[in-house]
């Protein structure tokens, strides 16, 4: 460059854009940053980007067949199509044909086997959408039918599992259980639950001139597309470009599934040598990709007479689908949060990796831990109903100590728990015991109508459980008019992600977070990243552009030291401005003073998580960097005549450490709880006896809409309450904790339906059952189960 | 004399489509043919709103005799939009809002409130708001039910509630995944109390004029493509016509449903016939007994008579697909597809409505409840259709319950709708229809139930006995909705339900009016005390 803009001018345009200044951004509302992008249809997604010449649109054909073989494929008439550019089968499959993440097991397409229906067979390239999916219902594929394996209970029976079961415990909890006072066993049922982030799934591949692609692909994982892209297509690493703008959602559900769609597109792009999109339209989607592992959990509990737990033993088992994907993992967190907020000291826990004909189940937020919640929370519950005791007498009677009883099963130290003061606190404002009397009184003066009410916690173990994927990396760009650009490793799905780098990287530098441009997430910007999961988004990559920030900070710090003859502790960044002594000069003005020294404006970042370690073959270690904490409180309504419900009120305090950005982590709280109380009610999937999902679209599958959000919906942080350990700025992860707030939802049903039984007339120890999705079919059968059971007569 | 294109206005632009296959959705046209890019879709289905965009029409209106002309905003999913229904609207999509660097209102209400995570679902947020805004600041508060009190207190609280409930029947065809819908209410409120004109009001005049230019020059659209035809008439002769030309043409009224055959199962229409053009079909008449709703009345058109009639169908039609259904889906519609999950049928049979048919020049009636043969089957002759739905008014003796019972209270598809039109004497069932929904092939009478109650006093043992007949008018199937039993079960618990309502009626029996229920428990509480 031979000369650099106007630095005053650009300060002074700055000053007026800034007027109500931002700098020292971290900790503020500030707005999502596409939000003006969002609400004007700007906003580029995948689909939207600008075509090529030519451009090609793919469609997948899929298998009509839970299990089997495939006897014969004809594809005659589909290659004759109108507008059909090319087909391929596994045979057009140079490289590898296997792209499972972890573990073998998902073959690209298949023309052998079937082991779900819905499983990829051949795709095909047309010169628009309609057409390739036109052509796609004109194949001919003959199978021979065997009879597939689609119930947990099946999978066990078969001993039919993806990976081998796996087991923790401490103590001798059979000894324990036997000795205690009270004995209790059950189980519970939990159905799955489908992504449906609001954009399909969908990859744009471009061929480049060496024989490689830039793919265009709505992922949480970019570097796994790359490499997936490159071995399917035998080309090495660095021919694959991976360009991730944002996904319009993605929740787990594009953490490992995307790969697939890329990799589809890639190999038609390469045969064509045009340009291939490859969307799938809802149904597909749902068909073709899995979802959260439905879970069959048992216990087995003994406690004394305030039911504080003695021994315990608890199964989880995840029907994981036909292929490990994600499953290990999974069913380890599911395991590793079947303790959830409570200490259990004489403790045995096994998990189970069932695997059925039905698409490969993959990581979800929360990723089992949900799931594993689900059973401890069901005891708590069933252990208070059994002794006529309040659930929350008992939750509280368990809760982890601060000093003592304060090691989980997998013999990490619970560190910095401050659950049982949040549940105080959240006990008074949400006004818990003068509740559950007006609730006693509504019930009493309503015949058809009862309430219920409940509070439960959430203790959510942060890092990936894999330790090699808890490290992140960034690149920073400082230009000569002071504006900055970042990429990182993590992807934009909507969670303020970006939203918050920016932040981070404008308290650094002291500048307007407007200064800082988050560019798409590229794999030859930031190399072999981890997946966008675990919560870990804003820990990881916030810490690597923090990293990469200071290092060019510190080059700035060594080059006004030097300039200004300053001690470097005299120097300081904020308002857009250094000042160094006495003298003071705009960031623009520094930044080009630094160009014409030779001082480089560019820097990579890096961080891995410290402190993290596990021994999975004994189960022991600190997994966990630390816990995120939170608790609710639901009030539903229910109608004992249809088993219909309302969410009434909804009372949240959650710990997010000290809050990056409040405005987001609300955001965050409220979308996560209302996902939870999705999964956990309406969100009901359904396959047919030949494994067929037969809700495969909104009109079947029912996501919460706007009524289904509490009319009173009080969400607070907990205040002063900065995470203890050296994370980000002493913020604590967001994503997935919320989600399991709606347990008390669950939670607060049955005790609505245990309530379906007038006070005086309840006998103890009656419990009130529900699996879940509590539908309303579920909950109408609950109501008039347990008035069976208390010998009230039914008039119907 | 035909014209060979469908016209409307793209914004304030006259855009004329002359070539087009009929079966093309709105929302391919504007992202494949306009590269309007900002409208999504999201499920192709009708049944998420992202796609959503907002159609503006003329109508009129008279006020003390005067006739004024306004312009009425629809909300509409261009997914299961065929072009067809652009014609002589204006067609306006989440590109148009913002003015220069200006955001709209409701653009700048989303982004201040938070509204937005991953924003795919936005734009047709947006748009849904947009619709609610504008037609909200030409006549506040449409969906009121509730009489306005002599209080201030009382009506601004009420108005706050209705503006709540406005919110949520706008908005509750659009699906987010990611915020949990408070911001969005938030950013709907503000939006809804900013009085700033904006650049639709400020070009209303104009658009008017050259939407009525249009209409003036309106003949038949007829379009060929590729072997496919598109009829639009645009009198009632002219469709007779046409119809009886074309037997085997797919009649297009809403296109809620038929629209699913294109997007989903990747059927191709060959001739369609829209009857959105005929004005005739539009109307609505009503004499002295009876509410005529025309067989392309929308259910929003329709929405505020029947709420006015009765009152129970009017808050079940809130439950009816969505505020983008509602605009777009036609009573007539519901009855000609012969769905036996229609939410309105059952109701249409309790209350012993009747169909006109038309064919050529030949009309006919037939009950409702005769209508339906069997499982899809229906007496309608080829050639025919149907013209307009006759509903007898609401009588002082006669009572109507209907009970929608679903997965979700938003835009779901009935598992069980049940329909109970009742006239006491001396505390003694007089006079008895029952009919119910999601329980058979068709939507059907419950003859048995109905005998049991007859002439009966509704004792709990008598209510009980014919609970149990139900095992008789009815065999449920299990599907993904609900299973057999469930079906059956809740089909006789509402029996119940319905008599308790009856006798209780100031008692608060029904999740979804939960809350309103207690509203107006409190405010008679506050004007009790008012007034002592």
């Amino acid at each position: 460059m031979r000369k650099l803009t106007d630095a005053d001018k650009l300060s002074d345009a700055k000053k007026q854009a800034n007027n109500k200044s931002n700098t020292g951004a971290v900790g503020r509302s500030i707005k999502h940053e596409s939000a003006e992008m969002h609400v004007t249809g700007k906003a580029v997604y995948t689909d939207d980007k600008l075509e090529s010449l030519g451009q090609l649109h793919a469609a997948v054909g899929m298998a009509t067949i839970a299990s089997g073989n495939i006897t014969s494929i004809d594809l005659i008439a589909v290659r004759a199509a109108k507008g059909v550019m090319a087909v391929i089968t596994l045979d057009d499959i140079v490289g590898h044909t296997d792209i499972g993440p972890v573990f073998p097991g998902d073959p690209i397409l298949t023309k052998d086997v079937v082991e779900f229906y819905g499983q990829a067979i051949f795709a095909v390239a047309a010169t628009s959408h309609e057409l390739a999916k036109q052509a796609v219902e004109l194949a001919i594929i003959e199978y021979k039918e065997t009879k597939p394996v689609l119930t947990i209970d099946e999978a066990l029976a078969a001993k039919s599992f993806v990976r081998p079961p796996h087991s923790m415990k401490r103590g001798d909890s059979a000894t324990a259980i036997e000795q205690a006072k009270h004995q209790l066993s059950g189980k519970i049922a939990i159905g799955g639950q489908e992504h449906f982030y609001l954009e399909g799934q969908i990859a744009s591949v471009i061929p480049t001139e060496d024989g490689g692609m830039t793919v265009y692909s709505s992922s949480q994982h970019p570097a796994e597309v790359q490499k997936l892209v490159a071995e399917v297509l035998g080309i090495p690493f660095n021919r694959v470009v991976v360009d991730m703008k944002r996904m319009g959602g993605g929740f787990g559900g594009k953490e490992t599934q995307a790969a697939g769609w890329a990799c589809l597109a890639a190999v038609l792009a390469d045969k064509t040598q045009k340009a291939v999109k490859l969307r799938l339209n809802r149904s597909d989607d749902m068909m073709m990709t899995g979802k959260r592992h439905p879970f069959e959990n048992h216990y087995q509990v003994g406690f004394n007479d305030k039911g504080l737990i003695e021994g315990i033993d608890l199964t989880v088992n995840g029907n994981c689908g036909y292929s490990p994907d994600l499953s290990d993992a999974i069913v380890d967190r599911a395991m590793f949060h079947a303790d959830n907020a409570y200490y259990l000291d004489q403790v045995s826990i096994t998990g189970n990796r069932c695997k059925t004909n039905t698409a490969s189940n993959t990581a979800f937020r929360g990723f089992g831990g949900p799931q594993g919640m689900m059973v401890i929370e069901c005891v708590m519950d069933d252990i208070a109903y059994s002794l006529g005791l309040d659930p929350l007498t008992v939750r509280k009677a368990n809760l982890y100590g601060t000093d003592d009883r304060n090691i989980t099963p997998y013999h990490q130290e619970v560190e910095h728990n401050n659950l049982s003061e949040m549940i105080s606190k959240l006990e008074k404002s949400a006004r818990y015991t003068e509740r559950l009397q007006e609730i006693d009184d509504f019930n009493a003066s309503n015949k058809f109508l009862k309430k219920g009410i409940s509070l439960t916690p959430v203790k959510f173990g942060i890092s990936f459980t894999a330790q090699h994927l808890n490290q992140a990396g960034a690149l920073i760009n400082i230009y000569t008019d002071g504006s900055v650009d970042v990429t990182h490793g993590g992807t934009e799905m909507g969670q303020g992600l970006h939203t918050k780098i920016a932040q981070i990287v404008a308290q650094v530098f002291g500048i307007a977070v407007d200064n800082v441009k988050v560019s798409a997430t590229r794999t030859d910007k930031v190399p072999n990243a981890s997946p966008t999961a675990a919560s870990s988004g804003t820990d990881l990559n916030g810490k690597a552009a923090q990293n990469a920030a200071q290092t060019i900070k510190q080059r700035l710090i060594d080059f006004v030291v030097e300039h200004f003859s300053v001690d470097s502790d005299d120097i300081t960044f904020s308002d857009d401005a250094i000042e160094a002594g006495k003298d003071k000069i705009s960031f623009v003005e520094l930044v080009q003073k630094a160009y014409f020294a030779r001082v480089s404006l560019s820097s990579t970042g890096f961080y891995r998580t410290p402190k993290i370690h596990y021994d999975r073959a004994n189960a022991t270690g600190r997994p966990f960097f630390y816990f995120a904490m939170g608790a609710s409180v639901s009030e539903v309504l229910i109608d004992t005549l249809t088993g219909e419900y309302k969410l009434l009120q909804t009372d949240i305090l959650h710990d997010v450490g000290d809050s990056l950005n409040p405005a987001i982590d609300i955001g965050q709280i409220e979308g996560g709880y209302i996902q939870g109380v999705g999964w956990l009610t309406a969100e009901e999937l359904h396959w047919n006896d030949k494994g067929r999902l037969l809700t495969t679209g909104p009109a079947t599958y029912k996501i919460p809409a706007i009524s289904d959000a509490p009319k009173v919906f009080n969400v607070e942080l907990l205040k002063d309450s900065p995470n203890r350990e050296a994370t980000i700025y002493h913020s604590k992860a967001v994503g997935e904790p919320p989600l399991m707030l709606a347990i008390s939802v669950w939670s607060a049903l049955r005790a609505a339906i245990a309530n379906s039984v007038g006070v005086k007339d309840r006998v103890k120890g009656v419990i009130p059952s529900l699996d879940t999705p509590a539908t309303p079919e579920r909950v109408l059968n609950a109501v008039q189960l347990i008035t069976a059971q208390q010998g009230i007569i039914d008039h119907a | 004399m035909s014209e060979n294109n469908i016209q409307f206005l793209l914004n304030n632009e006259l855009t004329v489509i002359a070539d087009c296959d009929p079966n093309m959705t709105v929302l391919n046209y504007l992202r494949q043919e306009l590269s309007r890019k900002g409208t999504k879709e999201g499920c192709a289905s009708g049944d998420c709103g992202a796609c959503t965009s907002v159609l503006a029409e003329v109508i009129t209106s008279s006020n003390n005799g005067t006739a004024t002309q306004q312009l009425k905003y629809k909300s509409i999913n261009t997914c299961i939009t065929f072009l067809s229904a652009l014609h002589g609207k204006q067609l306006l999509t989440i590109e148009d809002l913002q003015q220069g660097n200006k955001l709209h209102v409701v653009q700048q209400a989303m982004v201040d409130c938070h509204g937005s995570q991953c924003g795919f679902c936005t734009p047709g947020f947006v748009m849904s708001l947009f619709s609610l805004k504008k037609n909200l600041s030409q006549a506040p508060f449409t969906d009121a039910t509730a009489e306005a009190t002599s209080s201030e207190l009382n009506l601004s609280l009420n108005l706050n509630l209705n503006l709540d409930k406005d919110i949520e029947h706008a908005l509750a065809g659009n699906l987010c995944r990611c915020t949990g819908y408070r911001s969005i209410t938030d950013a709907a409120k503000q939006a809804c109390n900013n009085d700033d004109v904006d650049q639709f009001d400020q070009d209303k005049l104009t658009t008017i004029k050259q939407l009525k230019n249009i209409a003036k020059q309106q003949e038949t659209v007829v379009l060929h493509n590729n072997g496919k035809s598109l009829y639009l008439p645009n009198t009632l002769v002219k469709l007779a016509q046409l119809v009886t030309q074309y037997p085997q043409a797919k009649l297009l009224a809403g296109g809620t449903d038929l629209a699913l055959s294109v997007t989903q199962n990747m059927a191709q229409i060959q001739t369609m016939i829209s009857m959105g053009n005929v004005s005739e079909l539009a109307q609505i008449n009503e004499t002295e007994d009876m509410l005529s709703i025309g067989a392309m009345v929308s259910y929003q058109d329709s929405h505020q008579l029947l709420t006015k009639h009765y009152p129970e169908f009017g808050q079940m039609l809130y439950r009816l697909g969505s505020t983008q259904v509602r605009n777009s889906g036609t009573l007539g519609g519901n009855v000609g597809n012969a769905s036996p999950i229609g939410d309105t049928p059952p109701v249409l049979i309790a209350l012993g409505a009747k169909l006109v048919l038309r064919k050529g020049q030949g009309t006919r009636e037939i009950s409702v409840e005769d209508y339906f043969v069997d499982y899809k089957v229906t007496k309608l002759e080829p050639g025919e259709f149907i013209q307009s739905i006759e509903i007898p008014k609401a009588t002082n003796k006669k009572q109507l319950k209907v009970f929608k019972i679903s997965k979700r209270l938003d835009d779901d598809i009935s598992t069980v709708l049940a329909c109970f039109c009742v006239e006491f004497s001396k505390q003694k069932v007089a006079d008895i229809k029952i009919a119910y929904g999601g329980m058979a092939g068709i939507p059907k009478r419950a003859f048995a139930c109905e005998q049991a109650l007859m002439g009966k006093a509704p004792t709990d043992q008598n209510i009980s006995l014919a609970m149990t007949a139900l095992s008789t008018d009815f065999s449920p199937l299990s599907d993904v909705r609900a299973s057999s039993k469930y079906r059956m079960q809740v089909a006789k618990n509402l029996v119940r339900k319905c008599f308790y309502e009856l006798e209780q009626t100031h008692a608060s029996t029904r999740i979804e009016t939960f809350e309103t229920d207690t509203f107006e428990a409190n405010t008679f509480g506050v004007k009790g005390v008012t007034h002592a």
